[in-house]
């Protein structure tokens, strides 16, 4: 989000909020009638916050529950269930103080139990989450999963009703940004233990969020409304939601322009340069990166400077300005922009620069030669592995043109079905593959933990002692300037191998109609309601 | 009769039964599974949702559980949403797709059969050319194409239905149009083609001579006899159509079962996978039974039981 | 009744022969009754244009279907590029023609395979009936329900990507609302009298089949070979999409009309082409085909 745009946002949010409380009294019962109509991208897998994987879900579950902590617009974690937080000198405990006044749907109020519950329950073998690994930062998260420790290991605590004690497995500087995401979310215990259906059906469900579901047509509509217990009602502006869940991004856009819906997600690429010309969609930067991969155990790619001079043969200013057109960043680095470094208001990506000039044709045909292939002679036959989707052809089609021009390599293309491409990509079965990452918190970590030697999405199957030395000094380092320091240096480590291939920083299209207010939207891609309405 | 019933009856089960362990097998072989995501699950989280879902155990076994429940009409949970089951899903998605699929229906065949008439009556004429050059676009416009079209006309342009979704009746007019185009201009053409076949025929020019009128001609001699192939097509056409279009389904978002048949592949969503070809194989053998007794109503000469002299 | 009533006629031969036309052969007839229906050249001519212009266009125009050239990207038809560019400022002229060797061999090569073994399939069940028919209809309902995607994606799996997968993947489906329908075709057939008479005269069931069967459902039979022509050009499009055709940059009238598709508001041109060419290759098969159903029908024969 632009400045400029963040700050009228803000203010308009004051000025909002001044005339709340200045009409009233009756503030709770104050709000927009007009329902705030939402085109959400997918069918929600599952609307227990325990459950929860991806994006469908998460822009249910943000409008329905509420963590410890919860993003403000500038993506800080700011107070939400929990009024206030200690950290331990050590950083291992924290300890948080959830608001007496945090009432449930149903008026319960919120305790330190149901957050217990939910944690140690979502960790429990069991319940097979799929998203158990976002809580092995919690001291014994991982063990207790994998069947070595007993629930009660687990380093989570209910002191008592309104006091969390969380005892983390190493030093954690970003654990309230975690607290924030919904694998993190309370769950009301006294439900959840009498109903395991509890989450299938918007009249069993007990939520916490500033909205509750009162509708929920499957693969087509969701309906909420104001949740008149939640703690902060006062700033909810609308009475209504109304969700289209719509996964065709063609109708989408047809929703949009037919004023069926306010507000939608990721029109198609190819409509993207009409839209933004007639004013209709808005960009903004992501916390993600689309890469390559190179499969570093094969001939060529087993050669550093065969990496680097790939890397450098590409020009990405013009795929992102004339094939993608989404006004993503050029990649010369890996973490992507908006993550703070050192000093406030600093980031971390303009801190640490660029590590090679895009387009340097120059540069990457002496690597290659001096890899010794002078002209793309000698070279093995290459393939550049893609699943299908419009947008990854275009740009695989561009850069099988570049690598062309610019280096004189003959390279295939080949596409695969999602499940499949996958498979081989993780079994080191490609020689150029296309990834992405969006990032889980705003953290650079985040990212670079991705190329540790055992990472489950280390596709490029990168090994090097010394960088995964770097990162374990980045996750156990609580002096925050050290931290940074080392994260940049294994940054650079990073891109002096350069196992990967940064093209763009990603960026996110959305459709929004211009008398929507209030939103809050993060570079997490978490969009909150909570707030927005429809002037 | 009722033995020829019966008969069709115990082939079903049999069908069904080679069409799950085809598809039981052919699933399992292809890569991926359920749990094969970008970001990769770790071993032990895995193994977990593996030991949830029973996928640990031998595939022999999983097949033999599978069964069992299917004998008890419970097709099981879906790996991809996890609160609910393929009966839920079933129960939530045929009802929209049977509504768009009999309004499809009923635009395609009796507007089909009608032309295809019309065209055979005005052999070589004008007429005949209209409605063969437009069952041709019919056949030649993909519904994707098709939908856009009438997407950006009628809900554009004109503002007369809306772009999608899933609302009453005026919702279901785009998406059924969408949908019958292509078979509407399938049984035009065969229609027309059996209708020429069956007039060119002697026993209509006797009809004829005896002074039999033309409408009864047409009705009772012609098309009856001319509708053998439109029969054939119309059978399993109708029950895919009931059964949803991935296509139309998702341009519209309607809240249907077709998208099913083709996500579930994507997901490597087993259950939903089989609980779904079971129900339409179910309807593919009982539409296709549906075709057989038609033939025999249209054509009484045809005996179904009869082995051929061959 | 008595022999007075016949008179036996010598037979002559020459005779014979000045009273009948010219002797011509079956298919002599056809040629020159298909030759009469202007619709039908109409449509030969543009098919035989459409397919030189696949096979030496390319060699006419100034771009290969794989020149991109980013700055002119997305541009309307012009002087230059006579059918506009693409995503990628490549020339669609160029691609549309390139794409319709692809689709062209594809519409083909589907149509007739289909073809032989559905007529074939049909007609031994039809012709056969009884337990025979059960069993190789039960097999179409069984190969019909099986999700076409599972198939797909195991053979995409075994073999490598290229046409040959098309060929196997489409006949694998399209052969069946073939075979359905001449078997349909076949079992009301069988009962006419002149295939009664056949038999009397000791005509096997394959001449009975090709010989007067198959003329006799040649309409159902043309129709539906047409039919397959532009689903399986859409559905290489999907198979191109799963990952099983011909590999970018290359491009077949099926993926350009799907990915025009995705751009139909902004840049309409880039559905709009091959599009049209699918639909008057289509007009023209379906000329040919009504031609065609109207010169092999054996009654309009005179």
């Amino acid at each position: 989000m632009s400045l400029k745009k963040l700050c009228s946002l803000m203010l308009a949010i004051t000025m909002l909020s001044t005339f709340v409380i200045g009409c009233s009294s009756t503030a709770s019962k104050v709000g927009v009638d007009k329902p705030l109509r939402f085109g959400q991208l997918a069918e929600p897998e599952s609307l227990d916050p325990r459950l929860a994987t991806g994006q469908p879900e998460m822009q249910f579950l943000l409008q329905m529950y509420e963590g410890l902590t919860t993003y403000d617009a500038n993506n800080n974690a700011v107070p939400a269930a929990a009024e206030k937080w200690d950290v331990s000198p050590d950083g291992l405990t924290y300890t948080f103080h959830i608001r007496k006044e945090a009432k449930w749907s149903n008026g319960d109020p919120v305790t330190a139990q149901d957050f217990e519950y939910a944690w140690r329950t979502l960790l429990s073998p069991e319940l097979g989450s799929r998203y158990a690994e976002m809580l092995f930062y919690v001291k014994n998260g991982e063990a207790y999963n994998s069947g070595k420790a007993k629930a009660e290991d687990v380093g989570v605590k209910a002191i008592d009703d309104n006091t969390l004690e969380v005892t983390l497995q190493e030093p954690t500087p970003y654990f309230p940004q975690l607290t924030a995401c919904y694998s993190y979310f309370p769950v009301h215990k006294k439900t959840a233990e009498a109903d395991p259906n509890w989450a299938s059906d918007p009249k069993t469900m007990v939520t916490n969020g500033p909205f509750t579901l009162t509708n929920w047509v499957h693969n087509e509509k969701a309906e909420f409304v104001k949740n008149e217990n939640y703690w902060d009602a006062s700033k909810v502006k609308s009475k209504k939601l109304e969700f289209a869940i719509v996964e065709n991004n063609t109708t989408r856009v047809s929703l949009f322009e037919n004023d069926q819906v306010d507000i939608t997600l990721d029109p198609p690429p190819s409509e993207i340069e009409r839209l933004l010309s007639e004013k209709k969609a808005v960009i903004e930067p992501q916390l993600a990166i689309y890469y390559y991969d190179f499969n570093v155990n094969k001939a060529p790619f087993d050669n550093p400077k065969v990496r680097k001079a790939f890397t450098l043969a590409i020009d990405r200013d013009a795929i992102v300005s004339k094939v993608t057109r989404e006004s993503q960043k050029p990649a010369a680095a890996f973490v992507p922009f908006g993550l703070p470094d050192m000093e406030q208001g600093s980031d971390f990506r303009k801190a640490g620069g660029d590590f090679y000039k895009d387009n340097d044709i120059e540069t990457a045909k002496k690597l290659l030669a001096e890899a010794g292939y002078p002209d793309g002679k000698g070279l093995p036959p290459i393939t550049l592995t893609y699943n299908t989707h419009e947008g990854h052809k275009a740009i695989a089609e561009a850069i099988q043109e570049m690598w062309k021009k610019n280096l004189g390599v003959q390279v295939e293309l080949e596409n695969q079905e999602w499940k499949v491409f996958i498979k081989s990509r993780a079994a080191g079965d490609y020689q150029v593959a296309r990834d992405g990452w969006i990032g889980d918190f705003p953290d650079p970590l985040t990212f670079l933990s991705l190329l540790t030697s055992n990472n489950g999405n280390n596709n490029s199957h990168w090994k090097n002692p010394q960088f995964d030395q770097l990162i374990k000094q980045a996750k156990t380092t609580s002096d925050p300037a050290a931290r940074i320091k080392i994260m940049h240096d294994a940054e650079k480590l990073l891109m002096d191998e350069m196992p990967v291939m940064p093209i763009y920083h990603y960026t996110v299209a959305y459709m929004i109609k211009p008398n929507v207010k209030g939103l809050v939207h993060t570079v997490t891609d978490y969009i909150y309601f909570k707030e927005a309405y429809v002037e | 009769m009722l033995q020829y019933v019966s008969k069709r009856a115990l082939s079903m089960v049999l069908v069904l039964y080679i069409v799950i362990t085809a598809t039981f097998l052919l699933m399992h072989s292809i890569p991926g599974g359920p749990f094969t995501t970008e970001k990769q699950l770790t071993p032990e989280v895995l193994r977990n949702i593996n030991a949830r879902y029973h996928l640990d155990d031998p595939l022999w076994k999983q097949y033999i559980d599978y069964m069992g429940n299917i004998l008890k009409f419970d097709l099981g949970p879906s790996f991809k949403y996890q609160d609910r089951t393929v009966n839920n899903i079933i129960a939530d998605g045929f009802p929209v797709s049977i509504q768009l699929g009999t309004f499809a229906v009923l635009l395609a065949v009796p507007f089909g059969i009608s032309a295809g008439i019309l065209a055979s009556l005005r052999h070589n004429r004008p007429l005949d050319y209209i409605v063969m050059s437009s069952s041709t676009l019919g056949i030649s416009i993909p519904s994707f194409i098709l939908a856009s079209f009438l997407i950006y006309f009628f809900a554009f342009k004109i503002k007369l239905f809306p772009a999608a979704m899933w609302n009453g009746f005026s919702y279901m007019i785009l998406p059924g149009i969408s949908l019958a185009a292509l078979p509407m201009a399938v049984v035009a053409r065969l229609t027309r083609s059996g209708m020429l076949e069956v007039l060119s025929q002697d026993f209509i020019r006797t009809a004829k001579a005896k002074g039999v009128g033309k409408g009864l001609i047409i009705y009772r001699h012609a098309l009856k006899n001319s509708l053998i192939p439109v029969v054939t097509y119309v059978g399993p056409m109708t029950a895919g159509i009931l059964t949803g279009s991935f296509v139309v389904e998702s341009i519209f978002n309607i809240p249907g079962l077709g998208r099913y048949f083709v996500t579930s592949i994507y997901n490597r969503d087993y259950t939903v996978i089989l609980g779904i070809t079971i129900f339409y194989s179910a309807l593919i053998v009982i539409f296709n039974f549906l075709v057989d007794i038609a033939y025999v109503f249209l054509d009484p000469r045809i005996s179904l039981d009869k082995k051929g002299d061959s | 009744m008595n022999t007075e009533l016949f008179k036996r006629v010598d037979f002559q031969l020459d005779a014979s022969y000045d009273i009948g036309r010219p002797s011509t052969t079956y298919w002599q007839d056809v040629w020159r009754r298909l030759n009469k229906n202007k619709l039908s050249i109409l449509g030969l001519i543009i098919i035989s244009f459409v397919a030189i212009a696949a096979i030496a266009g390319p060699f006419f125009t100034a771009y290969s279907y794989s020149d991109q050239n980013l700055q002119i990207a997305n541009q309307s038809p012009s002087a230059v590029h006579w059918f506009g560019t693409d995503n990628l400022g490549r020339d669609l002229l160029t691609r549309v023609l390139y794409g319709a060797r692809i689709s062209l061999s594809i519409g083909i090569v589907a149509s007739m395979s289909t073809m032989i073994i559905g007529v074939l399939y049909g007609g031994i069940a039809g012709l056969s009936g009884g337990r025979v028919d059960t069993i190789m209809m039960r097999i179409i309902d069984i190969v019909w329900s099986i999700p076409f995607l599972l198939y797909v994606i195991l053979l995409m799996v075994v073999l490598q990507p290229g046409l040959m997968n098309i060929f196997i993947a489409l006949t694998l489906v399209y052969w069946m609302p073939m075979a359905r329908l001449v078997r349909g075709q076949i079992l009301s057939l069988r009962e006419l009298e002149y295939v009664l008479a056949a038999k009397l005269v000791g005509a096997s069931s394959w001449r009975i089949i090709i010989k007067h069967l198959i003329p006799n459902s040649f309409g159902p039979i043309l129709i539906t070979a047409t039919l397959t022509i532009p689903e399986a050009i859409f559905s290489e499009a999907f198979l191109s999409y799963i990952g099983l055709g011909v590999s970018a940059p290359m491009a077949s009238w099926g993926v350009l009309a799907s990915e025009g598709a995705t751009s139909l508001r902004s840049y309409p041109f880039q559905l709009f082409f091959p599009a049209a060419a699918i639909c008057i290759t289509m007009l023209s098969f379906n000329f040919i085909g009504d031609g065609l159903r109207d010169a092999l029908d054996p009654r309009m024969r005179k």
